[in-house]
């Protein structure tokens, strides 16, 4: 069978088994868009901004595990795909990333939409790829879907000329079964004796803890480290990225922890004598000043990347590997050895665990008068039975959508942990309601945020994605303002967003429902409605308490120990 | 932790790019870089690459990690942690006229260097050596006198059977 660069790279796709390609056609991408158009196996999702293609396809790769495909242009259109792709690559999301490039002869040139996409985007992929001629370009795409989705996952961009993908040029083409390329060698297993060495450590334990992060979903070893924490008997917090590993409901799981994280998890932390971290890189929103860190733990590290590991923390057992293969043999050498923990101390410690639990660390007021942002999530969580994809863009809403939805499902809670890129929810609802269309799938945003790719409303309405916007509507770019209220002592530098939209006529207009939600009272049915709609996008426009604040918190220079309380229910206690 | 020098040893595809992730991720992550060559090996297909950096050993175990971690490096090695020769070339044009054509060709020879380029007023002196040597022959010979210096920065290869290979 011969075929045109163009009609490779979507036969490739096919071949991969992608379902779809979030994508905006362009000047040096056409004959690659004339080849989507005459075949029905690959949908392509016309967006109306790149950066929300790139979300997109990153929201479909996180629901599902799956790589995220997006196709852009050539110029701006790459460009415009940088900022999700930055976003996929600090949270090791794996994408493919096709950008068109100007005709080779061209290169160089400055030639009309012409940018170094290779260069552009070097510093925030995986890796990339230029292609050089026609005859490669399968086997550039199948290492390009190879390398986003082994070992540590990642975004990979493939660069390809226009003239490589013209119809007059046809080659026989051939789809490789496998690949295997001599400088990328993903690990599996890790080092047996230091497994051993870590199971030793653990059943020494007297206040042990467990940390476990994104690259426990990643690899899909949720059950395996849950079968693990519970022959242990362990406390066990997630990071935010890593939310739904173990499920919020469970008595062991004490909350996330880190600057929003919760009194219990930080202080046992600070406290712990052994730690097991898992799928986790140390992030510094999740250690607080590394001076302070675990003083008095012995720090077991298991992760797939070794860059990871001793990077920002100093580390004890070291174990590189999958954590799927690792946490497997952690369980078999306990089964093969009953020796354990005294179950003594670890009583006091749970006791002690229990009393900083007592602590009520989320707490917060309740008002009749003006909606608490908390008491939302709350009742999404309940109205949605906790079971929703929950999406978020960046700030206080992320954090309180962290701290007051129970995830108990791993992959449910979608944000830009990472990078933090406001602007990321909306399109990564919509990528996710494409994967799961009977699934509840909300976005918890901000009036700030949601502006940022508000435009996809338009998508949403082109292709029927009923998904549910809760935008908690402050008027104030909420976690900028709260750092203004606590360092700039109440200088609110430009954090007041001025001149907003009547959301709920915007929302008709795009001919999704809009409401408008003033009162405690009406927020619950506000949302039973809302999720009863099920073939309209709803936005839920909840105006909220204007001078709430995230707690507990960990300031810039603090430890786990020294957080920062509710001033009124924190001082309660 | 202390800071010292560290020769470290890559294999890298010989590929339009792959240098450029090297040098980028050296600037991104904020790790000193004193030199860096390259040229390709017997198989053309791969590139050698010398890089010569500094840091404590925590940075050093970073730098290691991350070029390992970038998709175009085959092997690496860090030859400091081994026995190995490192060597760089030098080429440094002086001022040799009158009485100072002598001084400086006995200079020169002290070194082990060859005056490769002769004019009525200049020599090109070719040294190779390690990259101590050539800063002391560089000191030796003064400011006043050096019209041009350029090196190659180090090369580096392991000794005995141990090597780089695929």
């Amino acid at each position: 069978m011969e075929l045109s660069g163009g009609e490779i790279i979507i036969r490739s796709l096919q071949d991969e088994g992608v379902e779809y390609v979030f994508g905006y056609p362009g000047g040096a991408v056409l004959h690659i868009y004339d080849a989507i158009f005459r075949q029905q196996q690959v949908q392509h999702i016309l967006v109306r901004h790149e950066q929300g293609a790139t979300h997109m396809a990153d929201g479909y790769a996180r629901a599902t595990g799956k790589p995220g495909v997006v196709l852009v242009t050539s110029g701006p259109g790459a460009t415009n795909a940088i900022t999700g792709i930055a976003t996929a690559h600090l949270d090791s999301i794996p994408m493919v990333i096709i950008t068109g490039q100007v005709t080779s002869k061209f290169i160089g040139t400055d030639a009309f939409q012409e940018v170094d996409a290779i260069g552009c985007t070097r510093p925030c992929v995986k890796h990339n790829f230029m292609v050089k001629n026609v005859e490669e370009i399968a086997t550039v795409i199948k290492k390009a879907f190879y390398v986003a989705t082994t070992g540590r996952p990642g975004p990979v961009v493939v660069d390809i000329p226009k003239d490589f993908t013209a119809p007059n040029v046809k080659i026989p083409y051939e789809y490789p079964k496998d690949i295997s390329m001599r400088s990328y060698a993903p690990v599996s297993g890790g080092h047996v004796g230091q497994v051993r060495k870590a199971v030793e450590l653990l059943a020494q334990a007297k206040q042990p803890m467990i940390y476990s992060g994104g690259g426990v979903l990643m690899s899909e070893s949720h059950e395996e480290l849950r079968q693990l924490v519970r022959e242990l008997g362990y406390p066990i917090t997630n990071t935010l990225m890593g939310l739904g590993a173990y499920p919020a409901t469970d008595k062991q799981f004490i909350g996330m922890l880190g600057m929003h994280g919760t009194y219990e998890a930080n202080m046992a932390m600070h406290n712990c004598d052994v730690l097991l971290a898992v799928g986790v890189r140390f992030d510094d929103r999740v250690t607080g000043e590394i001076e302070h860190f675990c003083p008095n733990a012995k720090i077991i590290h298991v992760d797939i990347d070794p860059t990871s590991i001793a990077k920002n923390v100093d580390v004890d057992v070291p174990i590189v590997g999958d954590l799927k293969v690792v946490l497997k043999r952690m369980l078999e050498l306990l089964a093969e050895d009953s020796r354990r923990a005294n179950p003594e101390d670890i009583a006091a410690w749970w006791q002690q665990i229990e009393e900083w639990r007592g602590i009520k660390s989320l707490a917060y007021e309740y008002s009749d008068e003006v909606i608490k942002p908390q008491y939302v999530v709350q009742k999404l969580c309940e109205v949605t039975n906790g079971d929703a994809y929950v999406t978020s863009d960046v700030g206080q809403h992320q954090m309180w959508a962290a701290q007051y939805y129970d995830f108990n499902e791993p992959r449910r809670w979608i944000n830009s942990g990472g990078l933090g890129t406001m602007g990321f929810g909306l399109p990564a609802a919509l990528g996710v309601k494409l994967a799961f269309p009977d699934a509840d799938v909300a976005c918890v945003t901000g009036e700030a945020s949601i502006q940022m790719c508000l435009q996809e409303l338009s998508t949403a309405m082109q292709y029927g994605l009923p998904v549910k916007i809760v935008n908690l509507n402050n008027r104030y770019l909420g976690m900028v303002r709260q750092w203004q209220e606590f360092q700039y002592e109440g200088r609110y530098s430009n954090s007041y967003v001025d001149a907003l939209p009547d959301f709920v006529k915007l929302a008709e207009s795009y001919n999704h429902v809009g409401m408008i939600i003033e009162k405690p009272a009406d927020v619950e049915g506000a949302l039973r409605e809302a999720f009863s709609m099920k073939d309209k996008l709803v936005f839920l426009d909840f105006q909220t308490d204007d001078s709430e604040n995230v707690y507990p918190m960990i300031e810039a220079g603090k430890g786990h120990h020294q957080m920062r309380l509710h001033p009124k229910t924190g001082a309660l206690n | 932790m202390a800071v010292s020098k560290h020769v470290i040893s890559l294999l890298l595809e010989n590929e339009s790019g792959a240098l450029s992730r090297v040098a980028g991720l050296f600037s991104m992550r904020g790790y000193n870089i004193e030199s860096l060559t390259v040229a390709p090996t017997n198989d053309p297909t791969l590139s050698r690459t010398t890089l010569v950096t500094s840091g404590d050993d925590r940075t050093i175990e970073q730098i290691t990690k991350q070029l390992n971690k970038l998709v175009d490096v085959v092997r690496l090695v860090d030859l400091t942690e081994t026995s190995h020769v490192a060597y760089e070339l030098m080429m440094i044009k002086v001022r040799a006229a009158g009485p100072q054509r002598e001084e400086v060709k006995r200079l020169a020879d002290i070194y082990k260097g060859k005056v490769v380029d002769v004019t009525e007023s200049t020599f090109i002196i070719e040294l190779t050596g390690n990259s101590e040597k050539l800063d002391s022959f560089v000191k030796t010979v003064g400011d006043e006198q050096i019209l041009e210096v350029v090196r190659s920065g180090a090369t580096g290869i392991a000794r005995g059977e141990r090597g780089l290979k695929v």
